[in-house]
Protein backbone atom coordinates (compact mmCIF):
# COMPACT_ATOMS: atom_id res chain seq x y z
CA UNK A 1 0.00 0.00 0.00
CA UNK A 2 1.24 3.39 -0.94
CA UNK A 3 0.86 5.65 2.06
CA UNK A 4 1.46 9.30 1.62
CA UNK A 5 2.41 11.57 4.47
CA UNK A 6 -0.66 13.50 5.69
CA UNK A 7 -1.14 16.63 3.63
CA UNK A 8 -0.55 19.82 5.49
CA UNK A 9 -3.40 22.28 5.08
CA UNK A 10 -3.09 24.14 1.77
CA UNK A 11 -2.09 27.74 2.13
CA UNK A 12 -4.32 29.55 -0.32
CA UNK A 13 -3.03 33.00 0.50
CA UNK A 14 0.09 33.84 2.43
CA UNK A 15 1.51 37.17 3.59
CA UNK A 16 5.23 37.06 4.27
CA UNK A 17 6.31 40.01 6.38
CA UNK A 18 4.36 42.45 4.25
CA UNK A 19 4.43 46.19 4.62
CA UNK A 20 2.71 48.72 2.47
CA UNK A 21 3.37 52.42 2.58
CA UNK A 22 2.45 55.29 0.34
CA UNK A 23 5.44 57.21 -0.90
CA UNK A 24 4.52 60.69 0.11
CA UNK A 25 6.80 62.73 2.33
CA UNK A 26 6.78 61.77 5.12
CA UNK A 27 5.91 58.32 3.84
CA UNK A 28 2.66 57.01 5.25
CA UNK A 29 2.65 53.44 6.54
CA UNK A 30 -0.66 51.72 5.88
CA UNK A 31 0.13 48.17 6.98
CA UNK A 32 3.31 46.88 8.55
CA UNK A 33 4.94 43.54 9.35
CA UNK A 34 1.97 41.43 8.24
CA UNK A 35 2.55 37.68 8.28
CA UNK A 36 -0.57 35.67 7.74
CA UNK A 37 -1.57 32.33 6.31
CA UNK A 38 -5.07 31.86 4.96
CA UNK A 39 -5.89 28.20 4.59
CA UNK A 40 -7.99 26.52 1.98
CA UNK A 41 -11.67 26.55 2.88
CA UNK A 42 -11.50 28.82 5.88
CA UNK A 43 -13.51 31.97 6.41
CA UNK A 44 -11.05 34.49 7.68
CA UNK A 45 -12.50 37.70 9.03
CA UNK A 46 -10.29 40.78 9.08
CA UNK A 47 -11.66 42.86 11.92
CA UNK A 48 -10.63 46.38 12.76
CA UNK A 49 -11.65 50.01 13.02
CA UNK A 50 -11.79 52.14 9.90
CA UNK A 51 -8.28 53.00 8.78
CA UNK A 52 -6.75 49.92 10.40
CA UNK A 53 -5.62 48.58 7.02
CA UNK A 54 -8.26 45.87 6.36
CA UNK A 55 -9.14 46.94 2.87
CA UNK A 56 -5.46 47.42 2.01
CA UNK A 57 -4.86 43.75 2.88
CA UNK A 58 -7.67 42.73 0.53
CA UNK A 59 -6.26 44.86 -2.26
CA UNK A 60 -2.83 43.35 -1.69
CA UNK A 61 -4.39 39.90 -2.23
CA UNK A 62 -5.91 40.63 -5.65
CA UNK A 63 -3.04 42.65 -7.04
CA UNK A 64 -4.77 46.01 -6.91
CA UNK A 65 -1.87 46.95 -4.61
CA UNK A 66 1.58 45.43 -4.28
CA UNK A 67 3.63 45.19 -1.09
CA UNK A 68 6.32 47.80 -0.50
CA UNK A 69 8.20 45.10 1.42
CA UNK A 70 7.61 41.37 1.70
CA UNK A 71 5.52 39.14 -0.49
CA UNK A 72 1.92 38.10 -0.91
CA UNK A 73 1.54 34.58 -2.29
CA UNK A 74 -1.68 33.36 -3.80
CA UNK A 75 -1.80 29.62 -4.43
CA UNK A 76 1.95 29.56 -3.87
CA UNK A 77 2.76 32.29 -6.36
CA UNK A 78 3.68 35.89 -5.63
CA UNK A 79 0.97 38.36 -6.70
CA UNK A 80 3.68 40.24 -8.61
CA UNK A 81 4.25 37.14 -10.76
CA UNK A 82 0.54 36.64 -11.52
CA UNK A 83 -1.18 38.13 -14.54
CA UNK A 84 -3.42 40.54 -12.60
CA UNK A 85 -6.46 39.73 -14.74
CA UNK A 86 -6.14 35.95 -14.16
CA UNK A 87 -5.46 36.52 -10.47
CA UNK A 88 -8.60 38.62 -10.02
CA UNK A 89 -10.83 36.34 -12.07
CA UNK A 90 -9.98 33.62 -9.59
CA UNK A 91 -11.24 35.80 -6.73
CA UNK A 92 -14.83 36.87 -6.39
CA UNK A 93 -15.12 40.37 -4.99
CA UNK A 94 -18.03 41.91 -3.13
CA UNK A 95 -18.01 45.49 -1.87
CA UNK A 96 -20.19 47.63 0.30
CA UNK A 97 -22.28 49.36 -2.36
CA UNK A 98 -22.27 46.17 -4.48
CA UNK A 99 -20.89 48.19 -7.41
CA UNK A 100 -23.39 46.63 -9.78
CA UNK A 101 -23.25 47.95 -13.33
CA UNK A 102 -26.31 50.21 -13.57
CA UNK A 103 -26.66 49.75 -17.34
CA UNK A 104 -26.75 45.95 -17.06
CA UNK A 105 -29.72 43.89 -15.98
CA UNK A 106 -29.39 41.62 -12.96
CA UNK A 107 -28.75 38.68 -15.29
CA UNK A 108 -26.07 40.59 -17.22
CA UNK A 109 -24.40 41.60 -13.98
CA UNK A 110 -24.27 38.02 -12.77
CA UNK A 111 -23.02 36.89 -16.17
CA UNK A 112 -20.14 39.37 -16.17
CA UNK A 113 -17.20 37.00 -15.74
CA UNK A 114 -18.75 34.10 -17.71
CA UNK A 115 -19.25 36.57 -20.59
CA UNK A 116 -15.69 37.86 -20.35
CA UNK A 117 -14.49 34.27 -20.26
CA UNK A 118 -16.55 33.48 -23.39
CA UNK A 119 -18.76 30.79 -21.89
CA UNK A 120 -21.36 29.58 -24.34
CA UNK A 121 -24.83 31.07 -23.97
CA UNK A 122 -26.63 28.03 -22.57
CA UNK A 123 -24.01 27.42 -19.90
CA UNK A 124 -24.10 31.09 -18.91
CA UNK A 125 -27.91 31.14 -18.79
CA UNK A 126 -27.97 28.04 -16.59
CA UNK A 127 -25.36 29.58 -14.32
CA UNK A 128 -27.37 32.80 -13.92
CA UNK A 129 -30.41 30.77 -12.82
CA UNK A 130 -28.36 28.73 -10.41
CA UNK A 131 -26.60 31.74 -8.89
CA UNK A 132 -29.76 33.79 -8.40
CA UNK A 133 -31.46 30.85 -6.70
CA UNK A 134 -28.39 30.38 -4.54
CA UNK A 135 -28.68 33.92 -3.17
CA UNK A 136 -32.45 33.65 -2.73
CA UNK A 137 -33.68 35.67 -5.70
CA UNK A 138 -36.28 34.21 -8.06
CA UNK A 139 -34.68 34.33 -11.53
CA UNK A 140 -38.06 34.81 -13.24
CA UNK A 141 -38.76 37.86 -11.16
CA UNK A 142 -35.31 39.44 -11.03
CA UNK A 143 -33.30 38.51 -14.14
CA UNK A 144 -34.46 41.41 -16.25
CA UNK A 145 -34.50 44.08 -13.60
CA UNK A 146 -31.94 46.85 -13.43
CA UNK A 147 -29.98 47.50 -10.23
CA UNK A 148 -31.96 50.70 -9.56
CA UNK A 149 -35.12 48.60 -9.32
CA UNK A 150 -33.71 46.60 -6.42
CA UNK A 151 -33.54 47.20 -2.67
CA UNK A 152 -30.16 47.49 -0.98
CA UNK A 153 -30.35 43.91 0.26
CA UNK A 154 -31.32 42.58 -3.16
CA UNK A 155 -28.43 44.48 -4.74
CA UNK A 156 -26.00 42.87 -2.31
CA UNK A 157 -27.42 39.44 -3.13
CA UNK A 158 -26.81 40.12 -6.81
CA UNK A 159 -23.30 41.26 -5.91
CA UNK A 160 -22.65 37.92 -4.20
CA UNK A 161 -24.15 36.02 -7.15
CA UNK A 162 -21.93 37.94 -9.55
CA UNK A 163 -18.83 37.24 -7.47
CA UNK A 164 -19.59 33.51 -7.38
CA UNK A 165 -20.67 33.11 -11.00
CA UNK A 166 -17.38 31.86 -12.42
CA UNK A 167 -16.89 29.61 -9.38
CA UNK A 168 -13.68 31.25 -8.12
CA UNK A 169 -11.86 29.36 -5.36
CA UNK A 170 -11.44 32.54 -3.33
CA UNK A 171 -14.01 35.14 -2.29
CA UNK A 172 -12.99 38.59 -1.06
CA UNK A 173 -15.65 40.62 0.71
CA UNK A 174 -15.19 44.20 1.83
CA UNK A 175 -17.90 45.10 4.35
CA UNK A 176 -20.51 43.72 1.97
CA UNK A 177 -23.40 44.20 4.38
CA UNK A 178 -22.20 47.48 5.87
CA UNK A 179 -24.70 49.75 4.14
CA UNK A 180 -27.79 47.69 4.94
CA UNK A 181 -30.37 48.36 7.60
CA UNK A 182 -30.02 46.16 10.71
CA UNK A 183 -32.87 43.77 9.83
CA UNK A 184 -31.67 43.16 6.29
CA UNK A 185 -28.09 42.91 7.48
CA UNK A 186 -28.90 40.24 10.04
CA UNK A 187 -30.85 38.28 7.44
CA UNK A 188 -28.06 38.39 4.87
CA UNK A 189 -25.45 37.53 7.49
CA UNK A 190 -27.39 34.42 8.53
CA UNK A 191 -27.97 33.32 4.96
CA UNK A 192 -24.41 34.02 3.94
CA UNK A 193 -23.05 32.13 6.91
CA UNK A 194 -24.98 29.03 5.77
CA UNK A 195 -23.96 29.61 2.17
CA UNK A 196 -20.27 29.96 3.07
CA UNK A 197 -20.31 26.61 4.86
CA UNK A 198 -21.91 24.95 1.84
CA UNK A 199 -19.57 26.49 -0.73
CA UNK A 200 -16.30 25.39 0.82
CA UNK A 201 -14.50 28.39 -0.62
CA UNK A 202 -11.67 30.32 0.93
CA UNK A 203 -13.31 33.52 2.10
CA UNK A 204 -11.65 36.68 3.34
CA UNK A 205 -14.21 38.96 4.89
CA UNK A 206 -13.53 42.51 6.04
CA UNK A 207 -15.70 44.09 8.71
CA UNK A 208 -15.66 46.45 11.67
CA UNK A 209 -18.60 44.64 13.23
CA UNK A 210 -17.55 42.08 15.86
CA UNK A 211 -21.00 40.49 15.90
CA UNK A 212 -20.70 39.82 12.18
CA UNK A 213 -17.15 38.51 12.64
CA UNK A 214 -18.27 36.08 15.36
CA UNK A 215 -21.12 34.81 13.22
CA UNK A 216 -19.15 34.21 10.03
CA UNK A 217 -15.53 33.58 10.93
CA UNK A 218 -13.66 30.37 11.32
CA UNK A 219 -10.83 32.66 12.39
CA UNK A 220 -10.74 36.32 13.33
CA UNK A 221 -7.68 38.45 12.66
CA UNK A 222 -7.76 41.77 14.47
CA UNK A 223 -5.95 44.72 12.97
CA UNK A 224 -4.94 47.86 14.78
CA UNK A 225 -3.16 50.71 13.01
CA UNK A 226 -1.89 48.49 10.23
CA UNK A 227 -0.63 45.65 12.41
CA UNK A 228 -2.12 42.30 13.36
CA UNK A 229 -2.76 42.33 17.11
CA UNK A 230 -4.75 39.12 17.48
CA UNK A 231 -5.60 35.98 15.56
CA UNK A 232 -8.03 33.53 17.09
CA UNK A 233 -11.14 31.43 16.58
CA UNK A 234 -14.35 33.25 17.54
CA UNK A 235 -14.53 31.32 20.83
CA UNK A 236 -10.96 32.15 21.79
CA UNK A 237 -11.24 35.69 20.59
CA UNK A 238 -13.69 36.75 23.28
CA UNK A 239 -11.33 35.55 25.99
CA UNK A 240 -8.24 37.34 24.69
CA UNK A 241 -6.72 39.94 26.93
CA UNK A 242 -5.70 42.75 24.62
CA UNK A 243 -6.91 46.33 24.91
CA UNK A 244 -8.14 46.44 21.28
CA UNK A 245 -9.97 43.12 21.73
CA UNK A 246 -11.62 44.49 24.85
CA UNK A 247 -12.57 47.64 22.96
CA UNK A 248 -14.38 45.47 20.44
CA UNK A 249 -16.01 43.13 22.95
CA UNK A 250 -17.20 46.16 24.87
CA UNK A 251 -19.00 47.23 21.72
CA UNK A 252 -21.04 44.02 21.92
CA UNK A 253 -22.42 45.13 25.27
CA UNK A 254 -22.50 41.61 26.64
CA UNK A 255 -21.03 40.42 29.87
CA UNK A 256 -17.76 38.52 29.44
CA UNK A 257 -18.29 34.80 29.33
CA UNK A 258 -21.93 34.99 28.28
CA UNK A 259 -22.84 32.62 25.48
CA UNK A 260 -22.63 34.13 22.05
CA UNK B 1 -37.67 102.16 -55.58
CA UNK B 2 -38.70 98.58 -55.68
CA UNK B 3 -42.21 97.85 -54.54
CA UNK B 4 -42.37 96.53 -50.95
CA UNK B 5 -42.24 92.77 -50.86
CA UNK B 6 -44.00 91.04 -48.00
CA UNK B 7 -41.99 88.44 -46.13
CA UNK B 8 -44.49 85.73 -46.89
CA UNK B 9 -44.52 86.23 -50.62
CA UNK B 10 -40.73 86.43 -50.57
CA UNK B 11 -40.69 83.01 -48.86
CA UNK B 12 -43.05 81.46 -51.39
CA UNK B 13 -41.30 83.05 -54.37
CA UNK B 14 -37.84 81.92 -53.23
CA UNK B 15 -38.78 78.56 -51.76
CA UNK B 16 -36.21 76.66 -53.79
CA UNK B 17 -33.34 78.98 -52.84
CA UNK B 18 -34.24 78.94 -49.17
CA UNK B 19 -34.47 75.17 -49.13
CA UNK B 20 -31.20 74.96 -51.01
CA UNK B 21 -29.46 77.24 -48.51
CA UNK B 22 -30.95 75.28 -45.61
CA UNK B 23 -29.59 72.10 -47.14
CA UNK B 24 -26.14 73.69 -47.62
CA UNK B 25 -26.27 74.88 -44.03
CA UNK B 26 -27.14 71.42 -42.81
CA UNK B 27 -24.33 69.84 -44.86
CA UNK B 28 -21.83 72.27 -43.32
CA UNK B 29 -23.06 71.44 -39.80
CA UNK B 30 -23.19 67.68 -40.33
CA UNK B 31 -19.67 67.50 -41.83
CA UNK B 32 -18.24 69.66 -39.05
CA UNK B 33 -20.04 67.65 -36.36
CA UNK B 34 -18.90 64.30 -37.74
CA UNK B 35 -15.29 65.48 -37.76
CA UNK B 36 -15.62 67.04 -34.30
CA UNK B 37 -17.12 63.83 -32.87
CA UNK B 38 -14.44 61.70 -34.53
CA UNK B 39 -11.77 63.87 -32.92
CA UNK B 40 -13.45 64.85 -29.65
CA UNK B 41 -14.75 61.50 -28.39
CA UNK B 42 -11.54 59.47 -28.93
CA UNK B 43 -9.46 62.36 -27.60
CA UNK B 44 -11.70 62.52 -24.52
CA UNK B 45 -11.24 58.78 -23.99
CA UNK B 46 -7.51 59.19 -24.43
CA UNK B 47 -7.07 61.98 -21.88
CA UNK B 48 -8.87 59.91 -19.25
CA UNK B 49 -5.86 57.58 -19.36
CA UNK B 50 -3.27 60.38 -19.76
CA UNK B 51 -3.62 62.98 -17.02
CA UNK B 52 -0.63 64.91 -18.43
CA UNK B 53 -2.48 65.66 -21.66
CA UNK B 54 -5.77 66.48 -19.97
CA UNK B 55 -5.03 70.12 -19.12
CA UNK B 56 -3.45 70.79 -22.52
CA UNK B 57 -6.32 69.32 -24.54
CA UNK B 58 -9.10 70.90 -22.51
CA UNK B 59 -7.21 74.21 -22.34
CA UNK B 60 -6.70 74.41 -26.08
CA UNK B 61 -10.29 73.49 -26.81
CA UNK B 62 -11.51 76.20 -24.46
CA UNK B 63 -9.21 78.77 -26.10
CA UNK B 64 -10.81 78.05 -29.49
CA UNK B 65 -14.23 78.33 -27.92
CA UNK B 66 -13.37 81.70 -26.39
CA UNK B 67 -12.17 83.37 -29.61
CA UNK B 68 -15.07 85.26 -31.22
CA UNK B 69 -16.27 83.32 -34.24
CA UNK B 70 -15.72 86.01 -36.83
CA UNK B 71 -12.18 86.53 -35.49
CA UNK B 72 -11.50 82.79 -35.68
CA UNK B 73 -12.58 82.77 -39.33
CA UNK B 74 -10.25 85.73 -39.83
CA UNK B 75 -7.33 83.89 -38.25
CA UNK B 76 -7.87 80.81 -40.39
CA UNK B 77 -8.08 82.54 -43.77
CA UNK B 78 -4.32 83.29 -44.10
CA UNK B 79 -3.28 79.77 -43.01
CA UNK B 80 -2.08 77.69 -45.99
CA UNK B 81 -3.96 74.46 -46.86
CA UNK B 82 -6.73 74.79 -44.30
CA UNK B 83 -7.36 78.51 -44.85
CA UNK B 84 -8.66 80.61 -47.69
CA UNK B 85 -12.17 81.64 -48.60
CA UNK B 86 -14.89 79.00 -48.72
CA UNK B 87 -16.41 75.95 -47.10
CA UNK B 88 -13.17 74.28 -46.05
CA UNK B 89 -12.09 77.10 -43.77
CA UNK B 90 -15.60 77.32 -42.38
CA UNK B 91 -15.64 73.62 -41.55
CA UNK B 92 -12.27 73.86 -39.77
CA UNK B 93 -13.59 76.72 -37.66
CA UNK B 94 -16.83 74.92 -36.90
CA UNK B 95 -14.91 71.83 -35.83
CA UNK B 96 -12.73 73.88 -33.49
CA UNK B 97 -15.88 75.40 -31.99
CA UNK B 98 -17.66 72.10 -31.54
CA UNK B 99 -14.65 70.39 -30.00
CA UNK B 100 -14.80 71.76 -26.47
CA UNK B 101 -18.32 70.65 -25.48
CA UNK B 102 -17.73 67.20 -26.97
CA UNK B 103 -14.27 66.77 -25.45
CA UNK B 104 -15.28 68.11 -22.06
CA UNK B 105 -18.46 66.05 -21.81
CA UNK B 106 -16.67 62.89 -22.95
CA UNK B 107 -14.08 63.43 -20.25
CA UNK B 108 -16.62 64.34 -17.56
CA UNK B 109 -18.89 61.45 -18.55
CA UNK B 110 -16.09 58.92 -18.44
CA UNK B 111 -14.69 60.13 -15.12
CA UNK B 112 -17.95 60.90 -13.33
CA UNK B 113 -18.85 57.26 -12.78
CA UNK B 114 -19.67 55.80 -9.36
CA UNK B 115 -16.28 54.74 -7.92
CA UNK B 116 -17.83 51.54 -6.55
CA UNK B 117 -18.71 50.48 -10.10
CA UNK B 118 -15.18 51.09 -11.33
CA UNK B 119 -13.68 49.36 -8.31
CA UNK B 120 -15.87 46.33 -8.93
CA UNK B 121 -14.88 46.29 -12.61
CA UNK B 122 -11.20 46.34 -11.74
CA UNK B 123 -11.46 43.85 -8.91
CA UNK B 124 -13.52 41.41 -10.97
CA UNK B 125 -10.67 41.23 -13.47
CA UNK B 126 -11.88 43.41 -16.32
CA UNK B 127 -9.05 44.77 -18.44
CA UNK B 128 -8.69 48.52 -18.97
CA UNK B 129 -10.13 48.23 -22.46
CA UNK B 130 -13.08 46.16 -21.24
CA UNK B 131 -13.77 48.66 -18.48
CA UNK B 132 -13.62 51.52 -20.98
CA UNK B 133 -15.85 49.99 -23.64
CA UNK B 134 -18.26 47.95 -21.52
CA UNK B 135 -18.61 50.12 -18.45
CA UNK B 136 -17.30 53.66 -18.73
CA UNK B 137 -18.40 54.37 -22.28
CA UNK B 138 -22.00 53.09 -22.06
CA UNK B 139 -22.45 54.90 -18.73
CA UNK B 140 -21.00 58.11 -20.17
CA UNK B 141 -23.04 58.01 -23.36
CA UNK B 142 -25.85 60.29 -22.18
CA UNK B 143 -23.35 62.90 -20.96
CA UNK B 144 -21.37 62.65 -24.20
CA UNK B 145 -24.57 63.08 -26.16
CA UNK B 146 -25.42 66.17 -24.13
CA UNK B 147 -22.08 67.59 -25.28
CA UNK B 148 -22.85 66.71 -28.88
CA UNK B 149 -26.20 68.41 -28.54
CA UNK B 150 -24.63 71.62 -27.22
CA UNK B 151 -21.98 71.46 -29.96
CA UNK B 152 -24.60 70.98 -32.67
CA UNK B 153 -26.56 74.03 -31.56
CA UNK B 154 -23.39 76.13 -31.40
CA UNK B 155 -22.39 74.89 -34.85
CA UNK B 156 -25.77 75.73 -36.39
CA UNK B 157 -25.39 79.24 -35.00
CA UNK B 158 -21.76 79.79 -35.96
CA UNK B 159 -22.42 78.35 -39.43
CA UNK B 160 -24.65 81.34 -40.20
CA UNK B 161 -21.60 83.57 -39.69
CA UNK B 162 -19.55 81.30 -41.96
CA UNK B 163 -21.40 82.89 -44.88
CA UNK B 164 -19.16 85.91 -44.29
CA UNK B 165 -16.20 83.92 -45.62
CA UNK B 166 -18.11 82.48 -48.53
CA UNK B 167 -19.20 79.19 -47.05
CA UNK B 168 -22.79 79.58 -48.19
CA UNK B 169 -25.74 78.44 -46.08
CA UNK B 170 -28.49 80.43 -44.42
CA UNK B 171 -26.15 83.19 -43.32
CA UNK B 172 -25.94 84.30 -46.92
CA UNK B 173 -29.53 85.57 -46.72
CA UNK B 174 -28.93 87.30 -43.42
CA UNK B 175 -25.80 89.15 -44.56
CA UNK B 176 -27.40 90.10 -47.87
CA UNK B 177 -30.55 91.20 -46.07
CA UNK B 178 -28.54 93.40 -43.71
CA UNK B 179 -26.70 94.95 -46.65
CA UNK B 180 -29.93 95.59 -48.58
CA UNK B 181 -31.92 96.54 -45.46
CA UNK B 182 -34.48 93.86 -46.33
CA UNK B 183 -36.35 92.30 -43.41
CA UNK B 184 -37.72 89.62 -45.68
CA UNK B 185 -34.24 88.56 -46.77
CA UNK B 186 -32.93 88.57 -43.19
CA UNK B 187 -35.85 86.47 -41.99
CA UNK B 188 -35.40 84.04 -44.89
CA UNK B 189 -32.08 83.17 -43.28
CA UNK B 190 -32.92 83.69 -39.63
CA UNK B 191 -36.14 81.70 -39.40
CA UNK B 192 -34.86 78.43 -40.94
CA UNK B 193 -31.63 78.74 -38.90
CA UNK B 194 -33.61 79.14 -35.69
CA UNK B 195 -35.93 76.26 -36.59
CA UNK B 196 -32.95 74.07 -37.40
CA UNK B 197 -31.38 74.76 -34.01
CA UNK B 198 -34.63 74.13 -32.14
CA UNK B 199 -35.27 70.91 -34.04
CA UNK B 200 -31.73 69.62 -33.44
CA UNK B 201 -32.04 70.47 -29.76
CA UNK B 202 -35.35 68.67 -29.47
CA UNK B 203 -34.29 65.51 -31.34
CA UNK B 204 -30.94 65.14 -29.63
CA UNK B 205 -32.58 65.85 -26.28
CA UNK B 206 -35.01 63.01 -26.94
CA UNK B 207 -32.15 60.63 -27.75
CA UNK B 208 -30.23 61.76 -24.68
CA UNK B 209 -33.12 60.99 -22.36
CA UNK B 210 -33.50 57.53 -23.84
CA UNK B 211 -29.84 56.76 -23.18
CA UNK B 212 -29.72 58.08 -19.64
CA UNK B 213 -29.11 55.39 -17.06
CA UNK B 214 -29.54 56.27 -13.44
Amino acid sequence: MNTKPPLSPIKTIEFRDVSFHINVIPSRVIVCGISLEILHGETLVLLGRSGSGKTTLLRLMNGMLFPSEGKVLVQGRSTAAWDPIRLRRGMGYVIQDAGLFPHFTVAENVALIPTLENWDASRTAARIQEMLQLVGLDPREFSRRRPRELSGGQRQRVGVARALAADPPILLMDEPFGALDPVNRAELQREFSALARRLGKTIVFVTHDLREALLLASRIVLLEAGRIVASATPQEFLRLDHPEVRAFTASLAITPGAPV
Amino acid sequence: MTPPVTTWSFFTDHRAEILGATFDHLVLVVIAMIIAILIGVPLGMFIVQRPALRAIALGMASVFQTIPSLALFGFLIPIPFIGGIGKRTAIVALVLYALLPILRNTYVGLTGIDPAVLEAAEAMGMTRAQTLFRVRFPLALAVILAGIRTATIITIGVATIAAAIGAGGLGTFIFRGVALVSDALILAGAIPAALLALLADFLLGLLERRLRVS
